[in-house]
């Protein structure tokens, strides 16, 4: 009998190539994001929000991770926007290796910002790292405000947590105070955005946060600030 | 069931290290796994005993060590436990604070045998 010591990470194939991807990104001063949320949340209208904008000022392609159909990446299409549509045949989230190949299919020359729509999710998403340098998460008010005590991982893992939908906050029994004191207490240092993504209400503040992590990543790169 | 990806990748670790060290069985993987993940137990033994037949870890056993959550306060310099619930620090309220572990999903080692009753004699033993 004998013991062998391994000490690596389980995801070790998927790190490696996350950070392969990561390195092209950096490289490209190209900044990439993970937006998670659960199905019906309001993914690609947030997504749609972001576009309008920051379309004038950078230049965003956009990578749908769906179970099947490319509904989202035609809809992001329709507005002139590049997108990669990937379909996971059945898996819960989306994995480093998926994005490497639906990267290639964009000319990173011409971005700034790519958004990854991962698979609606609340649980998976939050073990795989893509090579993005942020994940935020979006939650939306008719699903609750107990939600973060269910699913406190995606919560702890988000660098920003949007609230979506708040023009709906009238009709349903949502505590935005109690939310967002356990936000607070899962993930003390991340902004939480309120939005209603498809009346546009609330997209300045997240926009500008994300456009200061994009200009970050586009400096780094030696691209002059927009 | 984001398990069965997980555990593909324990196998495939466990895999590789104990074909270089030319082991034949494995009878035990140890992985340590933080309590901030989304990993359940139940269905990582699930997927173990769906993915092991027929393998080198065939009636292999699956050891997971929990990795409670810590974190380091920037404020006041606190080092602290916490559950996955409560992440502030405990002594000053701050909201500055760094995880030091409690994330982890880590194949830790892997517990071999050589000589198996079965065992076929390998071509190099077969000349001599």
């Amino acid at each position: 009998m004998a013991t062998i010591d391994v000490s690596k990470p389980i995801l070790d194939l998927n790190e490696k190539l996350a950070a392969a991807n990561r390195e092209r990104f950096d490289e490209k001063g190209v900044f990439v994001l993970d937006l998670m949320a659960s199905p019906g949340a309001g993914k690609t209208s947030t997504i749609l929000a972001t576009i309008a904008a920051l379309r004038d000022r950078y230049g965003i392609a956009v990578i749908e991770g769906d179970i099947a159909s490319k509904v989202d990446a035609e809809k992001v299409k329709a507005h002139g926007i590049p997108a990669v549509q990937i379909n996971t045949g059945g898996a819960c989230h989306l994995e480093s290796d998926m994005i490497g190949r639906a990267v290639a299919a964009l000319d990173l020359d011409a971005l700034d910002l790519i958004i990854i729509e991962n698979v609606g999710n609340l649980v998976c998403p939050t073990e795989f790292y893509l090579g993005e340098h942020a994940k935020v998460m979006i939650l939306s008010v008719p699903e609750g405000h107990d939600k973060p005590y269910k699913y406190p991982a995606i919560f702890q893992i988000s660098e920003a947590v949007i609230l979506n939908k708040v023009d709906t906050l009238s009709v349903f029994d949502f505590d935005v105070e109690e939310f967002e004191g356990v936000v607070r207490s899962l993930n003390p240092q991340s902004p939480i955005f309120h939005i209603a993504a498809t009346k546009g209400d609330g997209v300045g503040a997240w926009a500008e946060w994300l456009a200061e992590r994009i200009e970050t990543v586009r400096i780094a790169a030696g691209k002059s600030p927009k | 069931m984001h398990e069965m990806g997980i555990t593909q990748g324990i196998l495939d670790a466990s895999f590789e290290a104990a074909e270089a060290a030319g082991a034949k069985r494995i009878i035990d993987i140890r992985i340590s796994v933080g309590e901030l993940t989304e990993v359940v137990d139940f269905a990582l033994q699930f997927a173990f005993e769906a993915l092991t037949p027929g393998t080198l870890a065939e009636g292999a056993t699956l050891t997971v060590n929990h990795v409670s959550a810590r974190s380091h306060c920037n404020a006041c310099g606190e080092d602290y436990e916490h559950d996955r619930f409560q992440m502030v620090c405990p002594r000053c309220d701050g909201f500055d604070v760094s995880l030091l572990q409690g994330r982890e999903l880590q194949i830790d080692s892997i517990e071999t045998e050589d000589d198996v009753e079965d065992d076929v004699p390998s071509p190099e033993t077969a000349q001599e």
